[in-house]
């Protein structure tokens, strides 16, 4: 079940392009990381998503249908530059933005007093939102970014600025909300609130989309056939006992012990590495090595920064 | 186009609950009202009585000047230059000159002073003049009326005067006089200087600083906004549930309601103290009000209300009151449409630019460069006024109150002087038409200009936003 899907989206502006070709599907009920190095495209593509503004190229699907402007009531929105009115007070500016999004003014009141009280901010109701500290005010966004139910979610950067305690209780919140059936578009720098969120990602840069599918088999796809292992008896380096096709990486002392890591070649598997060092050291512990989202991201972002290089200098040399 | 609603509705709300807003509202009639009630009671501290000349060329308003304790009027029988010499070497306050008409009826007349002419003056000789030849023209017209339908019957004393002859109002059209008054001011060398005490300059000159302010004070309050949303970067939030369109609409018309409700306080608050002020004081601002502010539509009603009909004095006076409302709400009525029309357009027209200016900076520091083009016309048109007012039928204010730009001001200056209708639906036409591509294209840049941020716009870029794909 796909909420929202682009296909071919290609978005350019006067001196640069935003994105081209980007194809991306969102699952319903999942929670899709939106990742990228700055500038690479993101708030291009949730401002389309937003129809904020439109694609020069390519369709979009919400629900199955072409994107039109009574679907903004099904979207909500947190910008990762937040804003209020500063002159306005609390409550009446969380009512207007919430009837913005077509929500009867009756049922914004009731629900908007039931997420104050939640969030813990329901005696500010009449003061100015530049009364406000900053977190409360990230609360207020918060609240009327989720207040009128959208089936989709965008967060951009929603943590930044909470303090843990308050980062934890938006973690909470997002995830009660995918478990009501939201689905959340989360855009961010931070890689382990990826992992710790994120079924599904997609990796936008230099307006390309160069990764994208499920967190679980990318990461299995980034694997590298590499395992630690932690062993003592065993004075110097175990390169002597190592089966053919493993390379040691590194052996490094840990406490009493020492820690390997070991690559396999293609072909080979941990098994064969057990059986040959089995016999020589004591094994205390051995665990695969899974690249983090973070190393992933830095991996390929840089080899796709190579291949740009790569082509304009061949680009260069051919109009030379 | 509910949200639309929701928009100005907020835009509206949030201006008139300013402190500032409820301060303006009223300071502003307190100042306006300050405005008649002071020379009111200044003239009327100054209780010595003026002299005043009449030189009656035409000889139809010998006793017609009634001496009041603050006017003495005194005919004198001379030439034009001698009179003036009296006027200068005596303790003379004015010199009202009736030159003998080209036509058959007195249409002008002349005031000399050595200082300016007080308004009140001018109004009482132009109230009495022209209640005398109104008068003089209806005797003229009824009895014509009379001996056209009963030719036998011209020594029959009103009986024959049918009320449908009255009725039909061809009669008051034809009597319908506006007396040109024009003052001049004695220098001590000797030289002549018009002067802009009437009251009609008055009124067109008072319209056109108000749309000028209007639209610079609501104008630059639309363009501050618009920064506002951009610089908290509410703006992203709102455009993903309204359009920008809807948006920068919804600012601009909420921002028109909250000066149309200023101005109208305004307005209500202003007549409101003058009367009470009127009402406790009867006698100091009688003359004062009646001929400043109801200057245009009550001259002429005052001066029919009192015309006496020899040949009927049964003239039943509802009728009467019905066909000088009739005369008086011509003129009245085109200068208020025109004055709310060009109060708006002119709004529009500017508002939408002014929109498009605070779309286009990231602060108000940098609405400099942009505010140029905006403002030098509007400060031109009030520029330009002087010189409409002395020559409202030249080339110079033809143009300038036709060009949308300059028309809101320029136009209403005019309009007291008489503009032919033609003029003013081809400035009208105009305006509207330029308003409406302003709103355009302002909208174009608004949907761009709001989300970019920290960059600095050049013209050229702008010109590109228009024609942008959304």
């Amino acid at each position: 079940m796909i909420i929202f899907s682009a296909r071919n989206v290609t978005k350019r502006y006067a001196n640069h392009t935003a994105l081209s070709d980007v194809s991306i599907d969102i699952p319903r009920q999942s929670i899709f990381g939106l990742l990228g190095p700055n500038g690479a495209g993101k708030t291009s593509f949730i401002r389309i998503i937003n129809q904020i503004t439109g694609p020069d190229e390519g369709e979009l699907l919400f629900n199955n249908q072409k994107l039109a402007p009574r679907h903004a009531e099904h979207i909500g929105y947190l910008p990762e530059e937040r804003g209020l009115y500063k002159k306005m007070k609390v409550g009446e500016q969380a009512l207007y933005l919430a009837q913005l999004k077509g929500v009867k003014k009756h049922d914004a009141l009731r629900k908007l007093r039931i997420l104050f009280e939640k969030f813990e901010i329901q005696g500010w109701w009449n003061r100015k939102v530049e009364e406000l500290s900053k977190g409360m005010q990230q609360k207020v966004q918060f609240i009327v970014t989720i207040i009128h139910e959208p089936d989709l979610l965008i967060f951009d950067e929603p943590f930044s600025g909470f303090d843990p305690i308050n980062v934890n209780l938006l973690k909470e919140e997002i995830l009660d909300l995918q478990r009501n059936g939201s689905t959340i578009i989360f855009s961010t720098h931070n890689m382990e609130s990826v992992e710790e969120l994120c079924d599904n990602i997609a990796l936008i840069n230099n307006s390309h989309k160069i990764l994208d599918g499920s967190v679980k088999e990318i990461k299995n796809r980034y694997k590298t056939n590499t395992y630690s292992i932690t062993h003592e008896g065993l004075q110097g380096s175990m390169q002597p006992f190592l089966p053919a096709g493993a390379k040691l990486l590194s052996h490094e002392p840990e406490d009493n012990a020492y820690r390997s890591v070991i690559k396999l070649m293609n072909g080979h598997n941990p098994n064969e590495l057990l059986a040959s060092l089995l016999p020589h050291v004591t094994i205390t512990g051995m665990s695969e090595i899974i690249p983090t989202m973070n190393d992933i991201f830095i991996q390929t972002v840089r080899s796709a920064g190579m291949n740009n290089v790569n082509q304009t200098t061949d680009s260069t040399t051919l109009n030379n | 186009m509910d949200k639309i609603l929701l928009v100005i509705k907020r835009e509206y709300l949030s201006r008139v609950q300013k402190k500032s807003f409820i301060i303006m509202t009223i300071l502003g009639p307190i100042l306006m009202a300050a405005l008649f009630i002071v020379p009111a009671i200044l003239t009327q501290l100054s209780d010595e009585t003026k002299k005043v000349m009449i030189l009656d060329e035409t000889g139809w308003f010998l006793k017609k000047f009634e001496n009041s304790d603050r006017y003495v009027f005194q005919n004198i029988y001379t030439d034009l230059e001698t009179a003036k010499k009296t006027l200068t070497e005596q303790e003379g306050y004015a010199l009202l000159y009736v030159p003998r008409p080209d036509v058959a009826t007195p249409s002008s007349a002349v005031i000399y002073s050595k200082k300016q002419v007080s308004v009140d003056l001018k109004s009482h000789i132009n109230n009495v003049m022209t209640k005398e030849v109104e008068h003089q023209k209806l005797s003229a017209e009824i009895y014509k009326e009379i001996s056209k339908n009963n030719p036998g019957a011209l020594d029959i004393h009103g009986d024959s005067l049918t009320p449908e002859s009255i009725k039909s109002g061809e009669i008051f059209k034809n009597i319908k006089t506006d007396i040109n008054i024009t003052s001049i001011q004695i220098k001590e060398e000797g030289k002549e200087q018009k002067s802009f005490a009437e009251a009609s300059m008055g009124v067109g000159m008072f319209a056109g600083i108000l749309i000028y302010f209007f639209i610079f004070l609501f104008g630059s309050q639309v363009m501050r906004g618009v920064i506002e949303e951009k610089t908290s970067r509410i703006v992203e939030v709102i455009v993903s549930s309204v359009k920008p369109f809807q948006l920068m609409m919804g600012k601009i018309v909420g921002v028109a309601l909250v000066g149309l409700t200023q101005f109208l306080l305004w307005v209500v608050l202003t007549l409101l103290i003058v009367t009470v002020f009127q009402a406790s004081m009867p006698d100091t601002l009688k003359k004062t009000q009646e001929t400043e502010v109801f200057s245009q539509g009550n001259r002429i009603p005052a001066g029919m209300e009192n015309i006496q009909m020899p040949e009927e004095e049964a003239a039943p006076q509802g009728m009467m009151s019905m066909v000088t409302e009739a005369l008086g709400t011509i003129n009245y009525g085109v200068m208020i449409f025109s004055f709310l029309f060009y109060f708006l357009a002119g709004y529009l027209l500017y508002g939408a630019m002014f929109a498009a200016i605070g779309a286009a900076v990231d602060n108000e520091t940098d609405t400099q460069q942009f505010m140029m083009p905006v403002t030098v016309p509007l400060i031109l048109a009030i520029v330009v006024a002087q010189f409409v007012i002395n020559n409202p039928e030249g080339p110079i204010a033809f143009w300038f109150s036709i060009i949308p730009f300059t028309s809101p001001i320029i136009m209403m200056v005019r309009l007291p002087f008489g503009v032919p209708y033609w003029e003013l639906a081809l400035s009208m036409a105009l305006l509207t038409v330029s308003f409406i591509v302003a709103v355009w294209m302002a909208g174009r840049i608004y949907r761009t200009g709001i989300l970019m941020y920290g960059k600095k716009v050049t013209y050229g870029e702008l010109w590109k936003w228009l024609f942008y794909k959304a």
